[in-house]
């Protein structure tokens, strides 16, 4: 049985599209979910200190890379967006596709971190920085997996020229994978 | 054109489908109608809450015969002892009470209370209870996996959560907590949905002030479960590594905390008690409203009153850890702060009484349990002051003085609250009357039982019984006669509910098929739901109603008819 | 649709956030902990305040959303201040209690005492 959206969905009493709004409280969950466990690691952080020579062993050069490689994305996914309002559905079906590049490039960039530090004998059981370093990390490369999997995904319709809105739908919540991956950043390579 | 004109305009042009009679799969299983979905999710809370009732009779028995053959269950090890607790806590709260008072009755009510035709995403929603199903699977099936279901109580502390050489189920540990989690994401889905619902696809003309108590109510705590949830999640993680894979996130050896998820259990558990108060007191205020013929009063004060609660209720989470070594200074706080919370309920239920007052109350079966809710809420709210000051809290910590309290609070909210809204919505969800007198008899043989199992508990909990112990035989100190009494006492009375609750099914189905045909408003009631034929059909109204006034316009002076819905121009 | 606002050029904004990408990682190497903190932190930051306002569109969007995003931050810092005295302390031993024994030493070591 071929599914209809119902009226419903198609109402707007607070002018924000009903798409956008359940975005944003998607975001919302996200944040206390990463914020709970980077909370938690704050705390452990700062209660062991020696820590600090452990979060020398990660590569920053390698994380700030990444960083890059996640803006630019971001970039890409605005202008996906831009393409879309303006209807122009090649180019928005392109920049679309570039931000799962992106997303590629950050996967592999990072499972070279993780083979080269584990190989380094820096794994999950070293000690609990190790443990918050992979826990954290992987949970974030999950929700980036998961971001590029709805893109694909959205830009056959975009091909179509259907359900466009998606496309700024996908692009907040990309930014805020890229967000996150903003505080890891710091959290896990640069202070040390 | 802007966003609501162009929803307008196809609103107005909008015919009534007259869809194919669907197949059996599609209409019960793999529906996306709202009100489907929510009699899924009632049907499996009641399946569930009759696991978790079996196994409170199972444990009972023990505690009342040690160690003696329990009919129906055989004799029960220590180890089933453990495992019977830890799941009926578990069970009541997440599969009982979350599915029953949020999932059920905010699929069932929010688009029919606020006049749209269903919820604005449907096919997340199925999703959502898809992600429930396999959650109660995970869960049952985890009684049967080697060692047997996970038996470190429902908070789940470790080290005794996290290592399967002190709890001795190395499966169903990690199991229970995937469940857990499961079922979190579940409710994530369905709140997001309930959320944006209300936010967006109110009937035109419903402002902020003409939503239904129970709405709102339904709405803030899907907001409460979503703010609080996140640290839970990702410390169920956390514990599922320690479980799984042997990190240490909390084994205190190598650097972890075991406080630490103390405090995130409960920086979720405390609003969580609230996530479900809330949607109970809310179908409470829809009944006394309806069977005293008054308006609800206050009904700003009210709404503003839990919103402050629920705020509040993020402040108060440590009472729980009083004596687990937390830092005194903070007890202090945490101590006021508990108090403090106690204000804005002690108001709401003033509200409420303040609404019968001076009303024509009618005591029919949904009336008496709301009126049942209030009283014995009460006595939960009243102990709960007790056990927040953090000095009588040494003595009364885990003993079951705590365990009769929040008691006195999750029975009338999962057990009361729902035979409130069960027999008041029934009409609605199935279009027939439920038998008043069988009714009458199950309100009865509920409530008198429901004391007499934990009026003795709140003796034996201040003599010194703690919780969470197999057999009291071994304590001498316990194990008095008159104690003891105390405890078959409470067992044959918990016992006795039991089985007044097979009048309640049989009213149920035979009502279900055979009962007085309802009509559409047979309660003269205000709210949309109301207009809705009864049962509703997919698509619910045949034209989409506009809202004109508040809901609770009852016994207005001047007008003829003693209710005014909502929807009706004057 | 609600999405027909202007466009900001986003090029421009992702220079500006790769430049403070590059200070974020130049800052830490002078090795002062004060600058390391205010570079590494405080740009992450700007950053993110900046991807939140022109990437999700946030400076245009209805007010409420921020603080929707805003209060799930001020509750995550809740749960910092209630647990960090527990955590920040502990040495692993919140469940013992060292003053009993602390009682017994000074008594036990009370005559060596000055
Ligand atoms: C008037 C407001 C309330 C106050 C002041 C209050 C206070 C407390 C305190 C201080 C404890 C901890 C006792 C201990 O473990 O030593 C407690 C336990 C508990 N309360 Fe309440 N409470 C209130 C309302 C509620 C409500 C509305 C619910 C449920 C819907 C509830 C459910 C519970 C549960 C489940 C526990 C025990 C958890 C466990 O240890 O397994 N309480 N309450
Ligand atoms: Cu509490």
């Amino acid at each position: 049985m071929a599914f209809t959206a119902p009226l419903a969905t198609a109402r707007s009493a607070t002018d924000i599209p009903t798409g956008r709004l359940a975005t944003w409280w998607v975001v919302v969950s996200e944040i206390v979910i990463f914020g709970g466990l980077v909370v938690c690691y704050i705390m452990f952080r700062l209660h062991h200190t020696d820590w600090a020579e452990h979060a020398s062993h990660t590569s920053t050069t390698a994380g700030a890379f990444n960083t890059f490689v996640l803006l630019t994305s971001s970039l890409f996914i605005v202008l996906a967006h831009q393409a879309a309002s303006a209807r122009d559905l090649k180019k928005a079906f392109r920049y679309i596709w570039f931000t799962i590049g992106g997303g590629c490039i950050f996967l592999v960039v990072k499972s070279i971190e993780w083979t080269n530090e584990i190989s380094h004998g820096y794994t999950l059981f070293t000690n609990n920085f190790w443990s918050f370093y992979y826990v954290t990390t992987g949970l974030h490369g999950l929700h980036v997996i998961a971001g590029m999997v709805i893109m694909a995904i959205i830009s056959i319709g975009v091909k179509k020229g259907e359900h466009l809105p998606r496309v700024e739908y996908i692009g907040i919540y990309w930014h805020f994978v890229d967000i996150v991956w903003l505080f890891l950043f710091p959290l896990f390579y640069i202070a040390k | 054109m802007t966003m609501a004109e162009s929803t307008a305009a196809t609103e107005s042009s909008h015919e009534v489908h007259h869809h194919k009679e669907p197949d059996f799969w599609s209409k019960y299983v793999f529906s996306t109608d709202h009100k489907m979905i929510g009699m899924q999710y009632m049907f499996t809370g009641i399946v569930m809450a009759l696991i978790g009732g079996y196994m409170a009779y199972v444990f009972r028995m023990q505690l009342a015969y040690p160690g003696e053959h329990v009919p129906g269950f055989g004799t029960v090890t220590p180890l089933a002892y453990n495992s019977l607790i830890t799941n009926h806590g578990a069970i009541m709260i997440f599969w009982v009470a979350m599915p029953i008072l949020i999932a059920a009755l905010g699929n069932f009510l929010i688009p029919l209370m606020i006049g749209c035709d269903d919820m604005v995403f449907p096919r997340i929603n199925r999703l959502s209870y898809q992600i429930f199903l396999i959650s109660v699977i995970v869960l049952i099936s985890s009684f049967f996996v080697p060692g047997g279901g996970f038996g470190g109580a429902w908070t789940a502390y470790p080290p005794l959560s996290a290592q399967s050489q002190y709890n001795l189920t190395p499966f169903g540990a990690p199991l229970w907590l995937l469940a857990v989690a499961l079922e979190f994401v579940a409710f994530l889905l369905g709140g997001i949905n309930f959320i944006t619902t209300t936010m967006n696809a109110r009937a035109k003309g419903m402002k902020m002030y003409d939503i239904p108590i129970m709405v709102w109510m339904i709405v803030i705590a899907s907001l409460l479960f979503m703010a609080s949830v996140g640290p839970l999640i990702a410390g169920a993680v956390m514990l599922l590594f320690d479980q799984t894979l042997g990190t240490t996130f909390y084994n205190p050896e190598n650097g972890g905390d075991p406080v630490l998820w103390q405090h995130l259990f409960w920086f979720f558990g405390h609003p969580e008690v609230y996530v479900v108060l809330l949607p109970a007191m809310g179908a409470v205020a829809e009944v006394i409203c309806v069977f005293s013929r008054k308006k609800l009063f206050a009904y700003k004060t009210i709404l503003y009153t839990t919103f402050a609660t629920g705020i509040l209720s993020f402040f108060v989470w440590a009472h729980h850890q009083f004596i687990a070594g937390i830092d005194p200074r903070m007890a202090h706080v945490f101590t006021v702060t508990t108090v403090i919370i106690s204000i804005p309920i002690a108001e709401m239920l003033f509200c409420y009484i303040a609404t019968l007052f001076g009303g024509s109350i009618e005591l029919r079966t949904p009336m008496l349990f709301a009126l049942a809710f209030l009283a014995e809420f009460l006595i939960g709210g009243v102990t709960g002051i007790y056990l927040g000051s953090s000095g009588m809290d040494i003595y009364f910590h885990d003993t079951y003085f705590v365990l009769a309290h929040f008691h006195y609070t999750f029975f009338p909210i999962a057990i009361i609250g729902f035979f409130t809204s069960i027999y008041y919505w029934f009409p609605k969800m199935f279009g027939r009357m439920m038998n008043e007198t069988w009714g009458k008899i199950h309100f009865w043989g509920t409530i008198i039982p429901f004391n007499c199992i934990f009026l003795p508990l709140f003796v034996l909990g201040m003599a010194g019984q703690h919780r969470r112990i197999y057999n009291f035989k071994n304590f001498p100190d316990l194990a008095t006669p008159d104690l003891h009494n105390l405890r078959i006492f409470a067992t044959w009375s918990a016992v006795v509910m039991l089985v007044f609750q097979i009048p309640f099914m049989i009213n149920f189905m035979v009502s279900i098929f055979r009962g007085k045909k309802a009509g559409k408003n047979p309660w003269k009631a205000n709210t949309l739901e109301w207009t809705a034929p009864s049962p509703p059909p997919h698509g619910n109204f045949k034209e989409l109603p506009v809202v004109y006034r508040p809901p609770y316009e009852y016994s207005v002076p001047g007008r003829e008819k003693d209710y005014w819905p909502q929807n009706e121009p004057n | 649709m609600s999405q027909e606002h202007a466009h900001p050029n986003y090029i421009k904004i992702w220079a500006i956030l790769t430049f403070l990408l590059f200070v974020s990682i130049v800052g830490p190497m002078a090795g002062i902990q004060a600058v390391t903190l205010i570079t590494a932190f405080g740009i992450a930051v700007v950053k993110a305040a900046m991807v939140g306002a022109y990437f999700m569109h946030l400076n245009i969007e209805k007010r409420y959303v921020w603080y929707m995003l805003f209060t799930a931050l001020i509750f995550l810092g809740l749960f910092f201040f209630g647990t960090s005295p527990d955590v920040l302390k502990a040495e692993g031993t919140n469940w013992v209690n060292p003053s009993p024994e602390q009682a017994h030493a000074e008594t036990d070591g009370g005559g060596s005492h000055h």
